[in-house]
């Protein structure tokens, strides 16, 4: 079971609900996949009165799973703090995705606005997810801030690029063995799901992979199936890896070994 | 009394009436505003681009286009099927050939073949998708036309009007409000498009073309005496009258990369505008015993006005009553 702040799903996959060709997409992708956890962004949709993505976001509301909203678009920690306080109106939840970017090309989050904002939100009794970097020491304070989730970037939002830094994704995980993990953004292809998956990553949130593949329902469901192969392998215990051959048959000793007698 | 009232004068209200029209049935059209501006339609780009929108839309939508794209020259003049061109910048060389996996109906050009096609664009790019059986319209200037056409068929029009559909004076109605039909749809929603108007002096382009980007997808569609639309910005939102700096950053921006000719070009216009959406993005025709709906064109109402227009005229002579998804298998 996986469980954040006190709530468990069966499910491993998140989704984000963006840039899919219609809402009815993300529907079949939500039914195919069996995700139980979408993320929905406020910020842009949100110019011109508070209320402006409201048709939107009850499609997902319909969805009836539960609801992840982010502060995606937010570049500074009280923009993103405003949007979490939003969110928090407009979903009925103390749960929100924290994203403060500091870069317009790669956006990689700012850690010193997340930092920032997460200590302000989780003062205020919010529940923060933060979308982080790989970096250890980072994730300590994200903790000692009051998150009890991290989501780690794979490589930076929308690339496809993949686990980027295994070494430091591996360490994070061993590091921090008590914390959920979420590996959130630059995951192209299910193989890269269930790679982190089998290094022990409780989850992975996926949106650009799904939403503009040729098929998003398809493509959900076979990141589902490849999420689970990689926690069944994590769970199973994974052979280790050695320089030498060794056969999977002994040979030695057989009647039809050349060392036969 | 008319045979048929139309209310809404988007480009779905006025081609239906002048079909209604050239049928043999009195019309008239009603509508809330008192110009056309009020239509998504108006701040449009006006191209006709089944075959691009496949990427993502599905059959319906393709379908009913390319049928709209036959249609659309008997029934008002200046319309141009002069292709599209699909080109992507250097830093995304992916999406083009995602794209071409996507879509039908394209051939691949090179940079010889691009600059033959827009000589304006020869040395930037290496290659491009050409769509050559697509087209594109002004929509203002296609507003006009349909209106003077609709006019010479004694067509009335009723502008600036508040009532009841229920007591039309009229034998059926035509409900193809748009944003405004939220009482009868209620999955209905807006998705806002923002859009600029420029006008270049150093650039000239035969023909629409879509700039493929990671972030800002962009199309550029040439108008007469050098202006061009530029959009569009796709969010969900259902205030559609605000242009934000960042959508207007972006629209600019992406205009100057796609030529750098633009740099020096005048912006005469920025426009926000809601696309009235279903949940599948997909158009839907819902038939009642007097009252005919249509909503939820989306981005695509020049695109399938036509296509759906005959079969709801169709579907008005049958005097059909049931809810059916404008596909061309009911032709």
């Amino acid at each position: 079971m996986l469980t954040f702040y006190g709530k468990s799903f069966e499910s491993r996959l998140m989704l984000g609900t963006a840039r899919y060709p219609s809402p009815e997409h993300v529907r079949n992708a939500v039914l195919k996949s069996g995700a139980e956890i979408v993320t929905v962004s406020l910020r842009r949709e949100s110019v011109g009165g508070d209320k402006a993505g409201h048709a939107f976001w009850e499609l997902i509301k319909a969805l009836e799973v539960t609801v992840l909203p982010n502060t995606a678009g937010c570049h500074t920690a009280r923009e993103a703090i405003k949007t979490a306080e939003m969110a928090r109106e407009v979903f009925g939840t103390p749960w929100i995705k924290l994203e403060v970017i500091g870069d317009n090309e790669t956006l990689q989050p700012d850690v010193f606005g997340l930092l920032e904002a997460a200590r302000e939100l989780s003062a205020q009794g919010f529940e923060v997810f933060p979308y982080t970097t790989d970096d250890q020491v980072v994730a300590g304070r994200l903790i000692e801030a009051g998150c009890r989730v991290l989501m780690p970037w794979g490589a930076p939002i929308g690339t496809g690029k993949g686990l980027n830094n295994p070494f430091a994704l591996k360490l994070l995980r061993q590091t921090f063995p008590e914390i959920p993990l979420v590996v959130d953004a630059g995951i192209g292809a299910p193989s890269q799901a269930a790679q982190a998956m089998e290094w022990g990553y409780d989850a992975i949130l996926l949106n650009t992979a799904v939403a503009t593949a040729g098929d998003p329902p398809a493509m959900a469901e076979a990141f589902a199936l490849a999420i689970r192969a990689g926690r069944t392998a994590f769970l199973s215990g994974l052979m280790t890896e050695t320089d030498l051959a060794v056969p999977s048959t002994p040979v030695f000793g057989t009647p039809f070994s050349p060392f036969a007698g | 009394m008319v045979d048929l009232a139309v209310v809404g004068a988007g480009p779905m209200g006025l081609v239906t009436a002048l079909m209604a029209a050239r049928a043999g049935l009195k019309v008239a059209i009603y509508e809330r505003a008192d110009d056309f501006s009020a239509s998504a339609g108006w701040k449009a780009g006006g191209m006709l681009a089944p075959e691009c929108e496949g990427e993502t839309s599905d059959g319906t939508v393709v379908e009913l286009g390319r049928r709209s794209i036959e249609l659309w020259p008997t029934l008002v003049e200046g319309v141009k099927v002069d292709g599209t061109l699909v080109i992507a910048g250097r830093r995304d060389p992916g999406m083009l050939d995602k794209f071409a996996d996507q879509t039908e109906g394209f051939e691949r050009v090179d940079s010889d073949q691009l600059a033959e096609l827009e000589p304006a664009l020869s040395g930037h790019y290496a290659r491009g998708l050409y769509y050559k059986n697509e087209g594109h319209l002004d929509p203002r200037v296609t507003f006009t036309r349909l209106k003077k056409a609709l006019d010479h068929l004694k067509v009335k029009f009723h502008f600036g009007w508040v009532g009841v559909l229920d007591s039309l004076p009229a034998g059926r109605v035509v409900d193809s409000r748009g944003m405004g039909a939220r009482d009868r749809f209620k999955e209905l929603r807006g998705v806002k498009g923002e859009m600029a108007l420029i006008r270049s002096h150093d650039v000239s382009l035969n023909r629409p073309v879509r700039l493929l980007h990671h972030r800002h997808p962009l199309y550029v569609v040439p108008r007469a005496n050098g202006v061009f639309m530029i959009g569009a910005t796709t969010v969900e939102s259902d205030r559609g009258d605000v242009v934000t700096l960042r959508s207007a950053g972006e629209l600019l921006t992406q205009a100057y990369a796609l030529h750098p000719g633009f740099a020096e070009a005048e912006v005469l216009e920025f426009n926000a505008g809601l696309r009235p959406a279903l949940p599948d993005n997909n158009p839907v025709i819902s038939v009642g015993e007097r009252i005919v709906a249509v909503n939820g064109l989306y981005r695509h109402g020049w695109l399938l006005a036509p296509g759906i227009a005959e079969d709801l005229v169709r579907v008005i002579y049958m005097q059909a009553t049931k809810v059916i998804h404008a596909r061309p298998s009911q032709r």
